[in-house]
């Protein structure tokens, strides 16, 4: 026969088990950025650019039937000078470098900005290829962040290079 | 001493001052600190059976996931939204009572030696346990699924293993499709498949696995769950929306610790100190530790294959095979790598009767280090050396209470490397052999250290289990005390007790007959 006391002790000690449990499953609440700040998110993959030189007839016919590709392109990627300015301010200025051991994959960039919420004056510029000078792509805009906005700069040549959305 | 033996020691005074209060409202059986794995296991059945509801109502589209859900939440809140909020707390419970049992076994030093291959077959499993947990919380597709799916892909974007980026799977709504819980269905039922699995072979050399608790333990727990259920059910945030971010999020921290820690520190720390701690718990076996205790031994001539060893070993490491020179007999063969040295199955082998007249006592299985024989010789020796009207004669265990301080004219003291290791037949040896009393103690019920060998003990000198109490034996003239290595004043205050209850109520008439070994005096 368990004792009343025991009883008593038993209940408390579950129900102290119940709480702990049910406190720490949800709190205390977590809040990833103050409430007045909108997030910026850069995440761009893409495939830079490459230098292809066209063959000439004479080369192409002494290529197999089955190998007479018109241009002459290597397999390595250029990298990628990618910069963003935010309200005039450069706050982001990085190379992409090709993945994979050929130097042939995709140049990727995942970055977060945490930005207060309002306008601010976006520009973001991109060249794939670093044999050309200056910047291929770019991108400006005046943006209106609302606070907790998720804004995401992307790079998609069909829809026109750089896009913020 | 170093840093790593005190912290260890610190630990594991803490639990066991736990363990002790816990057993004044719970008793041994019921203590829940004493059967952590255990509840684990239990927890886990519960996160598995509700979780096969759960899974038969989903609608598995990025649409209907989150209202299938909320359906289940509020409409039917009774069944459906119950069955959640058990899946959910009883998650967070595993994880507590699994890093509690993962302290806890740390403390004890039980990590090396016959228990260095489920030490290190539990480490994986942690990884296997948090990864089913984040992967839940993604499932229901809401804002939390959203701030933990996106934080736990930037995490693994650290590592140079994609490609592409993995966060970039959850930029934008449209970047969402059905095909997302392919994958989900795979982290949420496929991993917990394997952590099943790796459950099987942690306990696997084990025998009889403390793999359900008690009945009134699990029906507590269980209240304590379902209370809470609905007290506090399980609900889902907004549904998710990429285009925000996620805040004033309720976090699991149990499960989803890992997010805030991350924002706070970085992925390079929290990956430095995930794998730090892994690698940590892995070489733990290799840092210094207590040699291991001689195995047990078989002595093929007084082995007839009984199998009792084999039933009370605790760690699986007898096994019966054919008699090299008796046929169709069996013999028991030890598995050194397995044999914890704890003698329970000296204790079992109903070859070591002192009762037997020859002047060497071999048994069937026998310890090198505490043979039977020694044992015998050493009971005989102290019982002749007892002054007294009333001598008692103390069987105790080398991991519980300390029985030498307890020694005297009139009380001769036995330590025992287990209270398990001690055959029935030595308590009516010692009644019968001049002592008026005998006191059994070992470790409090659940507390022994090779788990099995406060049971095994009671339920012998109680007739239930061979080789068991001769009838003959008076209840009156024996007392059983379980007494942990804090109950020394205790067991000192149990044995004055005893003493007295002999002296006011055994009756002359009870005592066994005198037996005096032939060879007794030829040693």
């Amino acid at each position: 026969m368990i004792k009343p006391s025991a009883i008593i002790g038993q209940v408390i000690l579950y129900g102290a088990f119940a709480v702990f449990i049910g406190y720490f499953a949800t709190s205390p609440k977590y809040h990833q950025i103050p409430e007045d700040v909108a997030l910026i998110k850069l995440s761009i993959s893409h495939l830079g650019d490459r230098e292809c030189r066209k063959r000439t007839p004479e080369e192409l016919e002494k290529l197999p039937r089955n190998m007479r590709a018109p241009l002459d392109c290597p397999r390595e990627r250029s990298d990628i000078t990618l910069q963003v300015d935010l309200d005039g301010q450069t706050v982001f200025d990085t190379v992409m470098h090709p993945t994979g051991i050929a130097k042939d994959g995709v140049a990727t960039v995942y970055k977060r900005f945490e930005v207060k919420a309002g306008e601010h004056m976006l520009s973001v510029r991109m060249n794939d290829n670093l044999a050309k000078p200056g910047f291929k792509f770019v991108k400006e805009d005046k943006v209106n962040l609302k606070p907790a906005q998720v804004l995401v700069i992307d790079f998609n040549p069909d829809k026109g290079g750089l896009f913020f959305q | 001493m170093s840093l790593h033996d005190t912290l260890r020691g610190g630990a594991q005074s803490i639990f066991r001052r736990i363990e002790e209060a816990f057993d004044a409202p719970f008793g041994g059986t019921d203590n829940p600190m004493r059967h952590l794995g255990a509840l684990g296991f239990y927890f886990l059945w519960i996160v598995t059976v509700s979780g096969l509801y759960l899974y038969t109502v989903l609608d598995t589209s990025i649409e209907g996931v989150h209202t299938s859900i909320g359906w289940l939440t509020e409409d039917q809140w009774y069944l459906g939204g119950i069955l959640r909020s058990l899946h959910r707390y009883a998650s967070d419970a595993f994880i507590l009572m699994t890093m509690l049992h993962l302290i806890r076994e740390w403390a004890y030093g039980r990590y090396h030696g016959f228990r260095l291959y489920s030490w290190v077959t539990g480490v994986p499993l942690l990884w296997l346990m948090f990864f089913s947990g984040i992967g839940g919380y993604w499932i229901v597709w809401d804002r939390l699924a959203q701030f933990s799916a996106i934080a736990s892909t930037e995490l693994l974007d650290w590592l140079p293993i994609f490609n592409d980026p993995s966060a970039r799977n959850f930029l934008t709504p449209e970047a969402i499709n059905d095909r997302f819980f392919t994958m989900l269905v795979f982290i949420h039922l496929g991993v917990p498949l394997m952590l099943i699995l790796g459950l099987w072979a942690h306990v696997h050399r084990i025998s009889r696995v403390d793999h359900f608790p008690a009945r009134r333990l699990a029906l507590g727990t269980l209240a304590a769950l379902l209370l809470l259920a609905l007290v506090q059910p399980a609900i889902s945030d907004a549904p998710a929306d990429l285009s925000v971010v996620a805040t004033g999020l309720r976090l699991d921290w149990f499960i989803l610790f890992l997010h805030p820690l991350t924002d706070a520190t970085s992925p390079a720390f929290v990956w430095a100190l995930l794998s730090g701690v892994t690698l940590l718990l892995f070489i733990l076996p290799l840092l210094p530790h207590p040699k291991a205790e001689p195995v047990a031994v078989v002595n093929a001539a007084n082995c007839n294959g009984c199998a009792r060893c084999l039933a009370d070993c605790p760690y699986a490491a007898v096994t019966m095979e054919a008699h090299p020179y008796k046929p169709g007999h069996k013999i028991a063969i030890v598995d050194a790598d397995l044999c914890a040295g704890c003698g329970i199955c000296a204790g079992s082998c109903p070859s070591s009767t002192p009762f037997r007249s020859q002047e060497t006592l071999v048994t069937g299985i026998d310890m090198p280090q505490q043979p039977v024989n020694v044992l015998r010789r050493e009971l005989e020796k102290k019982i002749a050396g007892l002054e007294g009207t009333t001598r008692i004669v103390v069987f105790g265990c080398d991991r519980g209470a300390a029985v030498h301080a307890l020694a005297a004219p009139d009380t001769a003291v036995m330590s025992l490397m287990c209270t398990g290791m001690l055959p029935p037949a030595f308590v009516e040896y010692a009644l019968r052999g001049g002592a008026d009393g005998v006191l059994v103690t070992g470790c409090r019920t659940g507390g022994c250290e090779f788990r099995l060998g406060d049971q095994w003990t009671a339920e012998r000198l109680t007739r239930r289990r061979e080789p068991h109490l001769r009838a003959n034996v008076p209840a009156q003239r024996l007392h059983f005390v379980a007494a942990s290595v804090s109950d020394g004043e205790a067991l000192a205050t149990a044995l004055e007790e005893f003493r007295t209850r002999i002296e006011t109520q055994a009756a002359d008439s009870d005592r066994p007959p005198p037996f005096r070994r032939r060879t007794l005096h030829h040693d």
